[in-house]
């Protein structure tokens, strides 16, 4: 059956979600039907999960319907889905990227946890007998007598998967599920999903990872700052098109990039490998060099190894093996003080969760690395009036948009927030790398900022470029990566696909290599 | 057509000084009116409870008039122990390490300073025997009784991740029964007639008094705040410190150790506690018996709680606190009400300052329901 002609299973309109300072969907569209795989594409952030989270009762949208159908021969019916209890009387289930699982009780046991109507005497034989034939009908081998404990990542996501079948749910969303699964697990989800969709149900699958869309979805909808971008069938597009729907920006304009003097090798990584927070290899035999006065941009979709190469390149996170090297001293898996010293800055990812302490003063926040030396350091103590002189001079450089230097951190915009970290950085790099050139390693700088404020981002990262500093630039947009980058090497699944040179590459070259295709 | 209103929840974008402190004296007032209602409840009047109270701790104008300080006196005895637990408990708090065993570190560094005061005499008799020599080292003793106590949580904590609640909260009884198998048998005093307690400590071990029972421990107390306020205001270890409660992860990322400083901290935090346990010993008991372990260090946490983890307020906040125990016991004799009516009031106080420090993080907002197709549960 052509896709276009099944039933409409689910349609949201117009919806409209904010969180405090953040619109985290502005009036999105998805229209799921029955019997598909239905990815739903985006960066993190792009407000994927909050939109799914309404569908599933978790957040109640402030604006917009939703519209579900009860059975295929129905039209969708408004829907007023107030709690996950309303979402799975209407058929509607979500599995987490953190499983909901008692570890302690078996498999049938979390399976009717929390079920409407379970009677006072618990017939677990007749569950069992259930859950196995619904584990046999789709592919999902689980014994129900085992503990929750006892199973792999992959096996309790099954039991996840079960928990809802069991309830009737009609309506599957997956929360980035292959992200906790090895390939060949992923694969046989794969299968399974397929089963469910020829029986008609309907899976929703969240992902920024372009090969599993391309392969277990039959339609995708993209959505980048929270709007749609696009809705087509995977069979009418291609893996290079929907990476530039997902990380392209409308906005395009270039910074003039000067002609530097490229000097020797500053930043050295040598076939490093480290595991991600859930343990999982995240690096493997990771190689690159950053030289004085060069920008080496990190290609990539989110997730593929780039926040945990940052992470090691900066102390915050131990290797498995292989060494770093910065101006020819060995730093594997030194403190992050060591790498401080040495002269690497660091702007993070996450600004308010690492690069900065919202509820400090915006005085508090710019010394958080130079706070150890004179003149903000007078032995034990900390001199007030020089963090005071200190804090004012880099609000004024850096041209930091501040009430005053008391006010908390987090009550500035984020593109002041950037900028004031960036002044930390930058002057703080200034200060230790005395031995030589100073490693900036840039994660995501302009995630996130109006234009104004990404131009002169843009320009400080250029200016401490044309300074001698060796610059580590990790991005999710291509454009900014292309714009500033002498050499841009391409992340994907924990490796370095190839290095090409900026001005030689084209975006679609970049593309295909963080699908993950050797070029 | 039924129009509901829901009352909504709804994040502050700025929270300022003032209201903090607003809500913290509409909070202790409405604990008083909560106490209020159960003292009707109890057949009590009120208002003469509370004023017996207030008489009971600070005393009356007639006694003033006569030079008669007993009651403000024994306030501050009270206020002693309690400003330097409450101490204690502020510096951990204030990196978010929920030192509860603040008790445990107390009985520790009383029972160090009976230890020094009992024993070196007869074990170093060439040190003088002058207070300007034992009070000092008794007060060495407790800081490190205490900080060996908090030793052990802290290094669970920062080398193998063990939860502090736990650890700090068992070590305390098992410091109790130490302390309490010390005064009954170990160091039990031969010529004590078998009552319970050690040998009286001699008077080059004693904390001089000044007025009734209170003595210059007050002055240790308030130099512990004054002290504690430097390191954590003015020092670059008070910013750390500061940084790691704020956003662990971006003290990491500044190049803060985690794991250093959870030891650092819990030995200054332990080692006031012990001090706490020396001026108790060494200024009011002379000696080690029952009654050390009378509730200074949990009562420490309420305080540190009500002050804000700020040095000033502790001492505050202590005085206040220790106001009510003394008000407290006041009005058992003079209106034979329980002495517990204090400790009710206590715990309602900080029920709701608890409950009413969500006002200055939120605001309330009645929010006007769309009309139901069908009933739904309310969200979480």
């Amino acid at each position: 059956m052509v896709i276009e002609a099944r039933p409409v299973a689910v349609e949201m309109r117009a919806i409209v979600k904010r969180f405090p300072g953040v619109l985290a969907n502005d009036r999105v569209e998805l229209v799921i039907r029955s019997g598909e795989v239905h990815a739903l594409l985006g960066e993190n952030g792009a407000g994927k999960t909050t939109l799914m989270s309404a569908l599933c009762g978790l957040y109640r949208p402030d604006e917009g319907e939703i519209y579900i159908a009860r059975s295929d021969d129905e039209r969708p019916q408004p829907a007023d889905i107030g709690s996950p209890r309303d979402a799975i009387q209407l058929g509607v289930g979500m599995v987490h990227q953190h499983f909901r699982l008692v570890a302690n009780q078996t498999v049938a046991e979390n399976v009717i946890l929390g079920l409407d109507g379970t009677p006072l005497l618990l017939d677990m034989k007749s569950v069992g007998e259930r859950l196995l034939a619904l584990s046999e009908k789709y592919g999902l081998r689980v014994d129900p007598e085992t503990f929750i404990w006892q199973l792999s990542v992959g096996e309790q996501q099954r039991v996840e998967i079960l928990k809802l079948l069991f309830r009737g749910a009609e309506i599957l969303v997956l929360d980035e599920p292959t992200a906790v699964l090895t390939p060949n697990e992923a694969a046989e989800l794969g299968k399974t999903l397929r089963r469910m969709c020829a029986e008609g149900k309907a899976v929703v699958f969240i992902s920024h990872k372009l090969d599993e869309v391309m392969s277990f979805c039959d339609r995708v909808t993209v959505l980048r700052d929270g709007r749609n971008v696009a809705a087509l069938a995977t069979g009418d597009t291609d893996k290079a098109a929907l990476a530039e729907l997902m990380v392209g920006r409308e906005v395009l304009f270039r910074v003039e990039k000067e002609d530097t003097e490229i000097g020797e090798v500053v930043l050295s990584v040598e076939e490093v490998c480290a595991l991600n927070d859930k343990g999982f290899p995240a690096l493997q035999d990771v190689s690159l060099q950053v030289a004085s006065g060069e920008v080496l941009g990190i290609a990539g979709v989110s997730g593929n190894g780039q926040r945990e190469l940052a992470e090691t390149v900066t102390g915050l996170r131990g290797t498995t093996g292989g060494r770093v090297f910065v101006r020819g001293r060995e730093l594997t898996d030194q403190t992050p003080l060591r790498f401080i010293r040495a002269g690497v800055s660091h702007i993070p990812g996450d600004r308010l969760g690492m690069g900065l302490a919202g509820n400090l003063p915006v005085s508090d926040n710019l010394i958080m690395k130079a706070f150890r030396q004179a003149p903000l350091a007078a032995g034990p103590f900390l001199s007030k009036p020089a963090v005071s002189i200190f804090a004012d001079r880099l609000i004024k450089a850096f041209d930091v948009l501040t009430p005053s230097r008391s006010t908390p951190a987090r009550n500035l915009s984020g593109g002041n927030q950037q900028k004031a970290i960036l002044a930390r950085e930058i002057s703080t790099g200034e200060e230790h790398g005395d031995a030589g050139a100073t490693v900036l390693v840039a994660v995501q700088p302009t995630r996130g900022l109006d234009v104004g404020a990404t131009e002169s981002v843009r320009r400080a990262l250029l200016e401490q470029r044309a300074r001698g500093s060796a610059i580590l630039l990790v991005s999710e947009d291509l454009d900014e990566l292309l714009a500033l980058s002498d050499r841009i090497a391409v992340m994907h699944a924990g490796r370095i696909m190839g290095v090409v040179t900026g001005s030689e590459t084209s975006m679609e070259e970049v593309g295909l290599m963080m699908a993950g295709e050797m070029v | 057509m039924r129009m509901a209103f829901s009352i909504k929840l709804e994040k502050r974008l700025r929270s300022s000084r003032w209201m903090a402190i607003l809500v913290s004296v509409a909070s202790v007032m409405l604990a008083f009116l909560l106490g209020a209602v159960l003292l009707t409840v109890f057949d009590a009047d009120p208002w003469d409870t509370y004023r017996a109270m207030l008489q009971g701790a600070f005393g009356t104008s007639e006694q003033w008039q006569e030079g008669q300080f007993y009651s403000v006196t024994e306030t501050l005895v009270k206020a002693i122990p309690l400003i330097l637990t409450g101490l204690a408990v502020s510096v951990a708090f204030r990196m978010l390490f929920w030192n509860i065993g603040a008790e445990g570190q107390l009985v520790m560094g009383g029972v160090a300073a009976a230890g020094v005061a009992l024993w070196f005499p007869t074990l170093f008799p060439f040190v003088p025997l002058s207070p300007w020599v034992y009070l000092p080292l008794m007060i060495v003793g407790s800081v490190l009784a205490g900080a060996a106590w908090a030793l052990m949580p802290a290094l669970l904590k920062s080398f193998l991740r063990v939860n502090e609640i736990i650890t700090t909260l068992m070590l305390n009884y098992v410091a109790i029964l130490w302390y309490q198998h010390l005064f009954n048998v170990i160091w039990k005093d031969p010529e004590g007639y078998g009552f319970p307690g050690s040998a009286e400590i001699g008077e080059f071990a004693q904390v001089p008094r000044f007025s009734g029972r209170l003595h210059w421990g007050l002055g240790v107390a308030v130099a512990a705040a004054v002290l504690l306020w430097v390191v954590l205001d003015r020092m670059r270890w008070g910013y750390e410190i500061r940084l790691i409660g704020e956003n662990a992860t971006a003290a990491r990322y500044a190049g803060v150790s985690l794991g250093r400083n959870i030891v650092m901290v819990m030995l200054l935090s332990g080692g006031l506690a012990g001090i706490a346990g020396m001026v108790e010993v060494a200024g009011i008991s002379h000696r080690l018996q029952q009654g050390l372990n009378v509730g200074y260090g949990f009562t420490g946490i309420i305080v540190a709680w009500l002050a804000r983890l700020n040095p000033w307020g502790v001492m505050l906040v202590a005085t206040l606190l220790a106001a009510m125990l003394v008000g407290g016991d006041q009005i058992q004799i003079t209106m034979g009400l329980p002495a517990s009516v204090a400790l009710v009031l206590q715990g309602a106080i900080l029920f709701c300052v608890l409950g009413g420090d969500m006002f200055t993080r939120y605001r309330l907002r009645l929010v006007r329901k769309s009309p139901q197709v069908r009933g739904t549960t309310p969200m979480v």
